[in-house]
């Protein structure tokens, strides 16, 4: 996959500002702090990390749904160029045309006074991409099908379905418009095992079909592991770790990827964990930690590591990790977990 | 020694929809020093299932006539569902069965300490000054890995992190030294490493105190990781039951092998992901039959008219369908 970036970012960050009261020092959520990330056109990004690791907030970034603090985003699919962070507001309604976003919870993210169909074709009236009711209908009825949704189905309202079908029906309405990027935002968190599969089948087999690029954003690596082509680790708002599917989970790299991949439970009763586990949680993203932002919960820290910070490295092609040390840890505490071919 | 049993268990709630039936005549058992482990998906019955041995159900909830919940404590056998009144309940309430849920912010009152909450519930169920009562919460702070528990001891829940807040709410299970805990996705609401890190906590409390332990999860890797036994759940009723090596090694209901085949495996990264098909149907709409007959693929003309009984699939280890029950042999 040496397609050219859909989008790509540099330096970007995204601070929230809190407190700032009269006697209160005006303090920020560092939530994305100097990210350099590009998306290659036609794939499937995974972004991986803890909560409070600013994942949703990198992917709202890409959609301009956050203001951006600092740095340059770009996307072009080939049509279209967009400077994302000075975009006029009528060519941000052109570029939502283009990306959108899957929702974590199909139980919020549907008007329950909406029917189905009008909850679908809601986006093409609002963008004004059909000129009549008809065009509409069939759009509406097109995506549907493709989301294993019949016409019965585009009568009622969202109450009357499953989890399952409520997700199906969200991806309808995100894709109707026939985005080119999609930011899933944990979409699959909030569903049952049995059903999560279907979902995860349904969105690659309409990547697939559609040929659009997603960025998927989740907690679970096993998901993320089975769905994804690229992977992105991050932690405190930093990337840590960006590599191949199959390589990322072969070789990792960074003691916290090695780290979230030991904690994760074994289907086996008789799988024995001896590895130790990382202590402590994840710090403040108010108050990041100095040097390495891991550095307060590495088993493998030195001094050099909490002075300064690793930089995000490209030691060979497409697996950049930001550790000072990976190198001599690089057989350390690694299990294999997939077979690199 | 059993600590706990359950029989015929049926479960209905009359709700302004009709009446719904939540759990369909189970039984199971739970010894001291055991974890056994409740899986299943939203709505198959899990929770109200462990609530019902503390009695904490709505009102509108109905226990059928032969249901028997049976506790054994210090030799004497309680009948939990005959227990009436508010001073009759305290004795399994808090008492004798403890209970950790999902989502520990919102099981600790936010405008009361952690510490006063601790203390309150001990003075309720132990005899002791509040001295004592003080002094052992700050011990079993320390004892769930708390640091500086004399501090935390007089925070306020929002003060602390997710992973803080469970194992305080674990600390607070435990200090009245229940002989029965039910963990309610304990673990659900907290990060991969965070989890990792409560379930080594809980399984050494567990070989410490002896008691025993009802872990309800959706997750099959920490059932797998923390159960001896496992009860699988479907639409309120018990499709499975076994060792958890029997069970996810050698499972022998279609649903468990759905399940499990649904499940991302970091093993094999190439391998398809095999949905279970349809959806869960509602409860209002139970299927005749077998519940499962309506995305089993291996449904046959009977499944749809009766009930499967448990059968035998080895020593310990039930399943309840009519298909895989031929296979071994065992109907």
């Amino acid at each position: 996959m040496n397609n050219k970036p859909i989008i790509s970012c540099r330096n970007l960050s995204v601070h929230f500002p809190i407190g700032g009261g009269l006697f209160e020092r005006k303090q920020f959520v560092r939530a994305v702090n100097n990210v350099n990330l590009s998306i290659p056109k036609g794939s499937f990004f995974g972004l991986v990390g803890e909560s409070g690791s600013g994942k949703t907030t990198l992917g709202r970034a890409f959609l301009r749904a956050v203001p951006i603090t600092q740095g340059e985003i770009h996307y072009s699919d080939g049509e279209k160029n967009y400077d994302l962070v000075d975009l006029p507001k009528k060519e941000l309604k052109e570029y939502r045309k283009r990306a959108q976003l899957i929702f974590q919870d199909p139980y919020a993210a549907l008007s329950p006074r909406m029917t189905v169909r009008d909850i679908i074709a809601e986006p093409l009236e609002v963008m004004n991409l059909t000129s009549s009711r008809e065009e509409t209908d069939e759009k509406v009825r097109e995506i549907a099908h493709k989301c294993r949704l019949n016409l019965e189905h585009l009568r009622r309202f969202p109450h009357a379905f499953s989890g399952g079908q409520r997700q199906r029906i969200s991806i309808a309405r995100s894709l109707v418009s026939s985005p080119r990027f999609v930011v899933a935002d944990e979409s699959v968190a909030a569903l049952d095992v049995s059903i999560q599969a279907d979902v995860l089948n349904l969105l690659k087999s309409l990547q697939n079909e559609l040929g659009s690029t997603y960025l998927f954003i989740s907690h679970d690596l096993s998901v993320v592991a089975h769905i994804c082509d690229m992977v992105a680790v991050m932690y405190l708002g930093q990337l840590i770790e960006v590599a191949p599917t199959r390589q990322l989970f072969a070789a990792p790299r960074h003691p916290y990827t090695k780290a979230l991949l030991l904690s994760i439970p074994n289907l086996d009763p008789d799988y024995q964990n001896n590895a130790k586990k990382l202590e402590g949680e994840i710090p403040s993203p108010t108050n990041p930690p100095s040097g390495c932002k891991f550095h307060t919960r590495c088993p493998h820290v030195v001094e050099h590591c909490r002075a300064v910070e690793p930089i995000l490295e490209h030691p060979e092609l497409e697996h950049d990790v930001a550790c000072h040390r990976w190198q001599e840890l690089i057989n350390v505490d690694t299990i294999s977990v997939a077979s690199t071919t | 020694m059993t600590l706990l049993t359950v029989e015929n268990l049926t479960l209905e709630f009359d709700t302004d929809e009709g009446r719904i039936t939540a759990v369909n005549n189970i039984s199971f058992e739970v010894n001291s020093g055991e974890v056994l482990g409740i899986v299943g998906e939203s709505g198959s019955g899990k929770s109200v299932t462990a609530k019902s041995v503390m009695q904490l159900n709505p009102s509108n909830c109905i226990y059928s006539e032969n249901t028997k919940i049976l506790l054994e404590v210090e030799g004497k056998s309680i009948d939990v569902l005959a227990l009436k009144g508010g001073k009759e309940l305290q004795t399994v309430r808090g008492g004798s069965v403890s209970m950790i849920f999902q989502e520990p912010m919102a099981s600790f009152a936010p405008a009361i300490t952690i510490g006063h909450q601790m203390v309150e519930q001990l003075l309720v169920h132990k005899n002791i000054s509040k001295a004592d009562a003080i002094k052992i919460s700050i011990e079993m702070l320390d004892k769930v890995g708390i640091s500086d528990a004399e501090k935390r001891f007089k925070q306020y829940a929002f003060e602390l992190s997710g992973g803080m807040r469970q194992r305080a709410m674990i600390a607070m299970a435990l200090s009245t030294n229940p002989k029965l805990l039910i963990a309610d996705e304990p673990t659900t609401a907290l990060d991969v490493t965070i989890q990792a890190q409560v379930l080594d906590l809980m399984k050494d409390l567990v070989a410490e105190y002896n008691m025993g332990i009802i872990f309800i999860t959706h997750d099959l890797g920490v059932i797998a990781q923390t159960a001896d036994r496992v009860a699988v759940m479907y639409l309120g009723e018990l499709v499975e039951q076994g060792t958890v090596r029997q069970v996810l090694k050698n499972p022998s209901h279609p649903y468990t092998r759905g399940l499990i085949n649904a499940l991302p495996k970091l093993d094999d990264l190439d391998a398809p992901l095999t949905p279970i098909p349809g959806d869960i149907p509602s409860p209002l709409e139970r299927p005749r039959g077998c519940v499962f007959h309506t995305r089993c693929t291996l449904v046959e003309p009977r499944c749809s008219e009766s009930i499967p009984k448990m059968a035998p699939h080895g020593e310990g280890h039930t399943a309840a369908c009519f298909v895989t029950a031929e296979k071994v042999g065992v109907l």
